[in-house]
This record gives structure tokens, C-alpha cells and sequence, in this order.
């Protein structure tokens, strides 16, 4: 099945942002939990300014894959290297810090919180005040207050979620609540986006906004995106290049297409024993 | 120079005590094990346990009349709580449903006060509490009939209800209910029987423990901050361990005794009352699944 | 009818953000204050000192206990510790250093109980939930037994028993109930203040970020560690300050065991049946607590005739509370506060039901 996604944005002859050298580079990254391993020595790379897609079928690894660059889990062995910068071990503060922002597969929103107060809650790297300041309404506690909700407006407005700024967001549909998701990983203005099966659980007019959405950050911001998706539609349509892991290990790497007829692949989806 | 046997009375009286605070925590352990609720409610239906039990016996009931009535009363006390207060919040947050039993513990205090009065009651178990003879004729040591039997009774207890766990249909029954309910009801376990054997076992067990404490020093409302002292030993055990229970219960008891004999003078005493605490607090930052516990992994 | 928000509109982020966006509450709340204030002159002294005044504080000390549990969602059963630490602090400052003014004692008083906290919420940062709880009742246990053992702290006083010095600021011995309330009255009414703003900012959503999602609030760049030691800090200063209030305003003779395991407790009922997370919550459930014993009274002298006895209304009062908790986190976890939200929007429609 395929998503029809507007081709005028696929087809512009130019990329807005062509792509850079690689921003994201893993190497040998083998992750164990007790007696499970998770994911073995995967290398690959993400190119600044691509939309890469990580896909494999389920407990193949993908959503560990991410928490590894993103600092939430530490592997035992390989490196990571942020624009040539090598790591040596990655926590999630410093990954926010050096701009990557990232969501969850099973929503991670501040079940408490309005939406607005979510998005803001994703500003904090770039709110300073102290705590005497808010507590007393200092002039750079309200002047960064508004700066930052004017920002976060603007991401609102771009995701069409004016309208239930207000609500909590434990009140609000799966779809909405992804989008919300989504919002608050771009109010820290990140250069790379990790995005956990953003379009999960979705109909297909969901789904084509959310690629509408991706394709226009990608666009307009030049964000690099790491995606996991199950839908291959998704996947084929809006994707630069594919890792494709099973069991833990990488079978493919490579464009939709070259990945599409690779035979270790289609093994892979169909269940072939290996 | 520290006098050999009295060390040794002192670390013995410690482990006896410890043996009860095992007891009384064992029944936190059978609550959690069963439903994953942390019941904070456990000290105070300890206190309403033994208090029941008194109280029918001052009504007239013979010992061995007044027991089945009290374990009776404490079976319908843990259904009423399972389906009053863990059922109505069974989706909701481990917090939520820990305040939720502290609520509960104040209203079966309340209520045990306002049945029985506030009056200190003696427990007469027909075990004097007095020096063992011979061990005070070779040793030196004073180590109490009633603490040893107390001591006994619990390890006793203990011992039985972990090898019922690990070994009978039951206690396999119990576990499986513990990890997913839904799965264990389509499994054919009754749900329903579980509960009802896991509030009775626990009752008998917060029973037993409020009658040997409340032999010990009386049965009054401080037994309630006397249970508190099993967080600790939870903490220090691991909140799904019996063998953990036991060990920590012993090193808790020693621990405390030691510390308040040794150190205590220095203070002004009452050291007991925050050292099991701080404890638990140490254990709690180099080893937070305790002992005996299982690690908790969570899940992004 | 009245209660409407038609014609009134925010046209900037700053309107949008204030703390009454609707006329008709900040004309409420201006009331509220102004009535709060002339109040000492119809009631009489019993209601001041007897239910106003240690209203008014235990709120406060509520609105520690809030901000640690119900913004930051860290589980503490250790409020009453900080109050000790914070009412023997301001006897010894006061005692100690010479014409210092009782706000700047209090303050500072409250400056230590943070300190303490700090010490004590240094295990928040590798356990949570009940476990956390457990740590928090060690420190409970421990500061009150050190403030008994150490003689230092009661000056040696052979009863072991502080009495709590006037309160005197530019020159004035503020001595007479009215007096009293009045200090009490401006100083929550700031700390309050300064509460909601916290909770509204930044502050607070980092607050309630690492309660609801700790992970995803890492991921945001969010330190744990500032965070958590931050909110331990700052509710203890409150707690503090209540203390210090709770002893120079209402007991005026002090021993430690007055901050003992059970008002801890209490505070934690306040703070669970007035609404987690929330300021007014705090005031409600304080005002709750309090009033219940009276009213349990008043019950028992209009159906029975004649007064029960303390310790049946007090058996009874646990009953209620736990009770009340018990049906408010199934029903209504964010507690009277929501009620009272509830009522409300039911206002803003009034007469129309919807």
C-alpha cells in the first residue's frame, strides 16, 4: 500500500538542503540486557540532511537502536561519532544538548501537563532563568516566558494543533497525542530527529500528515530524521536511505529501492528461518 | 574491653526480634507477591489482628475458639480491601495505590480503636517471659523463654510458607496470579480462591505476629509503628523474596539491638528508632532491588 | 451569568500567562486578601489563634509537601522534620544573634531546613515511589531524635522544652493575636505567591515533567539531579518556614516530639484530599483537616447532646480521613481542589447547563 504524499514535495528538482557529510556515525554497537542481546555490531551512518529509516520486524532491535544514540542505553561495545565528534558515552542530557531530540514508541507525554505546556516543557534547554527569577516574575523570567511561547506557537500552529492548546493531553486521541509528540521533540530546535514509529496506530489520513509534517521540517530546517516505521509505504515514499535489522543484526542498508529486492530482506519479512 | 557473652546476648536478643520483624514483614512480602500492592496497611491490620482476637477472648471465647473467629475477621478484612480499595484501582500507579493503602491503615486503626477502646491489653501465651535457666547458669546470658518461643514460632512459619510457595500447586497458582492476572485467569486459575487464600495467609501471619509481639510488650497501638520497622527489612530483602525477608529480618533486629546497646549510651538511646531506616537508605543506594530482589529493569 | 469570559480577551502571550486571566477572579481574589486582612477585627482571639493562624500555616507547610509531591511527584513522608528543623532553627537564630529581625530569622530558618532537605532527597536521585518513602521516614525519625538528644538545640533547657521568643521586627513586639495573624497572613500570602509563579513556569514544568515521564524528561535535557534536588530544596524551605511559624505564631512551647511521625501524616492527608499538584489544594485540605475535629464535636453535641470522648473522635477522625482518601484517589484523585475547579466551569455556564 502505498501513500499518496503530495509529489511536488518529492520531485523538487533541488533539495533544499542537499546532503551533508555524515552527522550520525555508528560503529560495532553491540547492546546485551542479562542474556539477551539485543543488537549486534551495527555500523552504519546518517548523512546530515537525509531522512534514514530503521526497519525490521518486531524485537528485531530498532527501538534499542535508537536509545543507544540517544544515551538511554549504554551498549557494551561500539561508538558513536556526532558530526565527527566521537563520544565516548552518550547520556541522554548531552545527546538534548548537542540537538537531538526524539520520540517515543508508546507516547512519553507528561500525562499531567495541557499540550502547550508539554511543547514549552520541550524549550527548557533554551530557558535560563533561575528558579528566584520565575518565582518572582524577574523581567528575564517573563521576557523568556514569552519569547519561548511565542516559538512554541509557531510549532502549534504548524502541526494544526491550535485549537486544543489547552487540553491535557491524557484527554487527547492517540493520533493527536503522537502529534503533540512530535511538537515537543521540535520545540528544542534539534538538528537530528529520532522518531519511534511516529505513525503507529494511525489512519491513513493521520499518517499523511504526519509524513506531510516530517517532509516539511526535513524541508524547511534541514533536520536530519532517524525513523522507525513498520509501514512500507511510508517507508518507500519518504525515505533517503534504509537500515533494515533482524534479530539484532543489520541485513540491509541501503536506498528503498536497493533494500526493497534484497533477497535477505524479503527473507526476513516472510519468516524464512535463518 | 566488650564482654564476650554479652555481645553474644545482646546480637541474640537482636536476631530474636529480627525473627519478628520477619514475620510481620512476611506479610507485606504474601500481599505484594500476590497483587504487586505494597500494603502499607499491613502494621495496622497486625494491631487489629491481635486486638480482635483479645477482644473476643475478654468477651468470653476460649483461646482456641477466639483464633479461628480472629483469623475469620481478618479474612473478611483483606476481601473487603481487595474489593473496596486495590479492585476500584487496579490500573492505576503504584503511588496512587500506596497512598490509597495508607488511607486504609488509618481507617482499620481508627476503626480497631473504635471497637475494642484504647486501653493496653496483656497477652497471656502461657510462656513467661524470663530467663532460660541453664543458658543463664553457663553463660551467663539472658535470653527470654517467651523470645526464644517467639523466635521459633516465626522461623517456623516462615520456613513453611516459603516452601509453600516454591513448591505446591498453590503456590504456583499465586505466582502466576502475581505476574498477569489476565493470563492466569485464562490459564483456569481461580482468581477469586487465590484471594482469598493469600488475605487469609496473610492474616494468620499478621495475626501470629501481633500475638507474639503483644505477648512481649503489650497490645497497644504503638505495634503499629513496631510493623513500620518492616519497611526496612523489605527494603534490605527485596520486596519479593522470602528467603530475603528472613535474612534481612535478622540483620535488621541485630543491627538495631547492637547499635542501641553500644552506641546508644552515647546519645541518650534511641538509636533503634531511625538506625533500621538509615539502613535500609544505605542498602537502598548500592543495591535498590535489595538482596534477595529481583532488578528492576524498566522499559522506554 | 456573572461568571462569564465573554468580552474579555487576551491579546498577548504575556495576558494569556497571568495567574487570573478572568476579571471576575482577580476582582475575587482582591476581595479574598482584602477581607483576609480585616478579618482579625470580627473574629474573635480563639479563632485566630486556634484555627486561623495554624490554618494559615499548615497550608504553607501543605504547600511544601505539594510542591515535592504532587509537582515533582516525589513521595515524602518527612514534613514535619523540616518543620522541627525549621522552628528550632529560628529559636536559635533568634536566640543567638542579637536584634535580628524575625523575618530575616524565619527566612533563614528556612534557608537550613533546604540545606537539610537537600542532604535528604539526596537518595531521590537513585530510588523512587515507596522506596523513596521509606528514606524520607528515615530522616523523619532522625531529625527529631537529634534535635531531642542534643541539648544544644533546646539551650539546654532541663525540660527539654524551647519557648519560642516574641516576634519582633523594626522595633515592634508583635504580641497580640491579631498581630500574630497578621505576620502569618503576609508571609504565606508572598510564599504563596512565589509558589504559583514557580509552578506556572518553567520551574514547575520541569517540576512535572520528572514526575509524570523521568525519561523523556532526560531526553529534553532536563537534569534530574538539579531538578529533584531543587524541588526537595525548596519544599523543605517551606516547610521550614512553616515550622518556624507553627511555633513562634501557635504552640510557643516546643519540643521536638510536636514534629513527630504522625503530623507528617496529617500533612500528607492534607495535601492527598486538597488536590496533588495543585496551590489551592493545599489550603483546602489544610483548612479540611483542621476543621474536621470540630465539626465532629459539634455533630456529637447536636445528635448526642452532650461532648464524646477525645479519644473516640479522634478514632473517628481517622476513620474519615482514611476513608475520604481512599474514595477521593478512586473517584477523584486531584482531590477538593478539582471539585472545586469542577464547580467552577459549572459557573462559567450558569444558568445554562452547558
Amino acid at each position: 500500500m502505498t501513500i499518496s504524499v503530495p509529489s511536488s514535495i518529492l520531485q523538487s528538482a533541488q533539495r533544499a538542503f542537499p546532503f551533508g557529510p555524515p552527522i550520525l556515525e555508528l560503529e560495532q554497537i553491540s547492546l546485551r540486557f542479562g542474556g539477551v542481546q539485543a543488537l549486534t555490531n551495527i555500523s552504519f551512518n546518517v548523512l546530515e540532511h537525509e531522512i534514514r529509516a530503521i526497519i525490521g520486524p518486531n524485537g528485531a532491535g530498532k527501538s534499542s537502536m535508537l536509545n543507544v544514540i540517544n544515551g538511554i542505553y549504554r551498549p557494551q561495545e561500539g561508538s558513536i561519532t556526532v558530526r565527527g565528534e566521537h563520544l565516548a558515552e552518550m547520556t541522554p542530557t548531552h545527546a538534548a544538548e548537542i540537538g537531538i531530540a526524539r520520540t517515543f514508541q508508546n507516547i512519553a507525554l507528561f500525562r499531567g501537563m495541557s499540550v502547550l505546556d508539554n511543547i514549552m516543557a520541550g524549550r527548557n534547554l533554551h530557558m535560563h532563568a533561575t528558579f528566584m527569577e520565575v518565582a518572582l516574575q524577574l523581567p528575564r523570567a517573563r521576557r523568556e516566558e514569552t519569547e519561548n511561547r511565542a516559538v512554541v506557537e509557531e510549532i502549534i500552529e504548524f502541526l494544526e494543533i491550535e485549537h486544543i492548546r489547552k487540553v491535557p493531553v491524557s484527554r487527547l486521541p492517540y493520533g493527536l497525542q503522537k502529534r503533540v509528540e512530535l511538537g515537543r521533540a521540535l520545540a528544542a530546535e534539534p538538528t537530528i530527529l529520532l522518531l519511534d514509529e511516529p505513525m503507529a496506530g494511525m489512519n491513513i489520513e493521520e499518517k499523511q500528515d504526519m509524513c506531510r509534517f516530517i517532509l516539511d521540517v526535513n524541508d524547511h530546517y534541514g533536520t536530519t530524521v532517524v525513523l522507525i516505521e513498520h509501514d512500507m509505504g511510508v517507508v518507500m515514499d519518504i525515505s533517503d536511505r534504509v537500515v533494515v535489522l533482524d534479530y539484532g543484526k543489520k541485513i540491509g542498508d541501503g536506498t528503498p529501492d536497493e533494500v526493497r529486492s534484497n533477497q535477505d530482506v524479503i527473507d526476513a519479512y516472510l519468516g524464512v528461518a535463518h | 574491653m566488650v564482654d564476650f557473652w554479652f555481645f553474644i546476648e545482646v546480637l541474640v536478643g537482636g536476631l530474636l526480634s529480627g525473627t519478628m520483624y520477619s514475620l510481620v514483614a512476611l506479610g507485606f512480602v504474601l500481599i505484594y507477591k500476590a497483587s504487586s500492592v505494597f500494603n502499607f496497611a499491613q502494621g495496622a491490620m497486625v494491631f487489629f489482628a491481635v486486638l480482635t482476637f483479645v477482644g473476643f477472648m475478654e468477651l468470653g471465647l476460649p483461646f482456641w475458639a477466639a483464633l479461628p473467629v480472629a483469623v475469620g475477621v481478618m479474612v473478611l478484612v483483606g476481601m473487603a480491601t481487595e474489593r473496596f480499595v486495590l479492585r476500584p484501582l487496579v490500573s492505576q500507579s503504584e503511588d496512587t495505590l500506596l497512598m490509597a493503602t495508607i488511607g486504609l491503615a488509618f481507617v482499620i486503626e481508627g476503626v480497631a480503636q473504635l471497637a475494642w477502646g484504647v486501653d493496653v491489653r496483656r497477652l497471656d501465651l502461657g510462656i513467661r517471659d524470663e530467663p532460660i535457666n541453664w543458658v543463664m547458669d553457663t553463660t551467663g546470658m539472658l535470653i527470654s523463654q517467651l523470645d526464644i518461643t517467639a523466635a521459633l514460632v516465626a522461623g517456623i512459619m516462615v520456613v513453611a510458607l516459603a516452601l509453600l510457595f516454591s513448591y505446591t500447586k498453590v503456590g504456583r497458582g499465586l505466582r502466576a496470579v502475581a505476574d498477569d492476572h489476565a493470563a492466569a485467569l485464562s490459564i483456569g486459575i481461580p482468581l477469586k480462591h487465590i484471594w482469598m487464600l493469600v488475605w487469609a495467609t496473610a492474616g494468620i501471619v499478621a495475626l501470629v505476629a501481633g500475638m507474639l509481639w503483644g505477648a512481649r510488650s503489650g497490645v497497644q497501638f504503638a505495634l503499629v509503628w513496631v510493623a513500620l520497622k518492616a519497611l526496612p527489612v523489605l527494603i534490605i530483602g527485596g520486596f519479593t523474596s522470602i528467603p530475603g525477608v528472613i535474612i534481612a529480618g535478622l540483620i535488621v533486629g541485630a543491627a538495631e539491638k547492637v547499635l542501641e546497646v553500644y552506641i546508644g549510651p552515647f546519645f541518650g538511646g534511641g538509636i533503634e528508632g531511625w538506625a533500621p531506616y538509615m539502613l535500609a537508605v544505605f542498602f537502598l543506594l548500592i543495591r535498590p532491588e535489595g538482596l534477595f530482589g529481583e532488578k528492576i529493569i524498566r522499559r522506554v | 451569568m456573572f461568571y462569564r469570559e465573554a468580552g474579555q480577551f487576551r491579546t498577548s502571550y504575556a495576558q494569556d500567562s497571568q495567574i487570573f486571566p478572568l476579571r471576575q477572579d482577580r476582582i475575587g481574589m482582591v476581595i479574598l486578601l482584602i477581607a483576609a486582612a480585616l478579618l482579625p477585627f470580627v473574629a474573635n482571639a480563639y479563632w485566630l489563634t486556634a484555627i486561623l493562624i495554624p490554618w494559615l500555616v499548615l497550608s504553607l507547610v501543605a504547600l511544601g509537601q505539594n510542591i515535592l509531591m504532587g509537582y515533582a511527584g516525589q513521595l515524602s513522608l518527612g514534613s514535619a522534620g523540616f518543620m522541627a528543623v525549621g522552628a528550632f532553627a529560628c529559636y536559635n537564630l533568634i536566640l543567638r544573634i542579637d536584634g535580628i529581625p524575625f523575618v530575616v530569622a524565619v527566612a533563614l530558618s528556612g534557608v537550613c531546613a533546604a540545606l537539610v532537605g537537600i542532604v535528604f532527597g539526596l537518595p531521590s536521585l537513585r530510588i523512587r515511589g515507596l522506596y523513596l518513602a521509606v528514606a524520607t521516614l528515615a530522616s523523619q525519625f532522625f531529625i527529631v531524635w537529634a534535635l531531642d538528644k542534643f541539648p544544644w538545640f533546646k539551650n539546654y533547657d532541663p525540660a527539654g522544652v524551647i519557648t519560642a521568643q516574641p516576634i519582633i521586627m523594626f522595633g515592634h513586639n508583635f504580641a497580640s493575636p491579631r498581630e500574630k495573624y497578621w505576620v502569618v497572613l503576609a508571609i504565606v500570602v508572598v510564599l504563596t505567591l512565589l509558589a504559583k509563579n514557580m509552578a506556572r513556569g518553567s520551574v514547575g514544568r520541569g517540576w512535572m515533567a520528572v514526575r509524570d515521564m523521568d525519561v523523556a524528561a532526560e531526553v529534553m535535557g532536563l537534569s534530574l539531579l538539579r531538578t529533584k534536588l531543587q524541588a526537595f530544596a525548596i519544599s523543605s524551605f517551606y516547610c521550614g518556614v512553616g515550622g518556624a511559624l507553627f511555633a513562634f505564631a501557635y504552640l510557643q512551647t516546643v519540643e521536638p516530639s510536636a514534629f513527630a511521625i504522625d503530623l507528617s501524616f496529617r500533612i500528607l492527608f492534607m495535601v492527598i484530599i486538597g488536590g496533588l499538584g495543585t496551590i489551592m489544594g493545599s489550603f483546602l485540605g489544610a483548612g479540611f483537616i483542621l476543621l474536621m475535629p470540630i465539626f465532629l464535636n459539634i455533630f456529637f453535641h447536636s445528635v448526642f447532646g452532650k461532648s464524646v470522648d477525645a479519644t473516640i473522635t479522634s478514632a473517628l477522625e481517622q476513620v474519615i480521613f482514611g476513608a475520604i482518601i481512599i474514595v477521593f484517589l478512586i473517584f477523584e484523585p486531584l482531590g477538593f481542589a478539582r471539585l472545586w475547579q469542577l464547580t467552577k466551569e459549572r459557573l462559567r455556564l450558569w444558568p445554562f447547563s452547558h
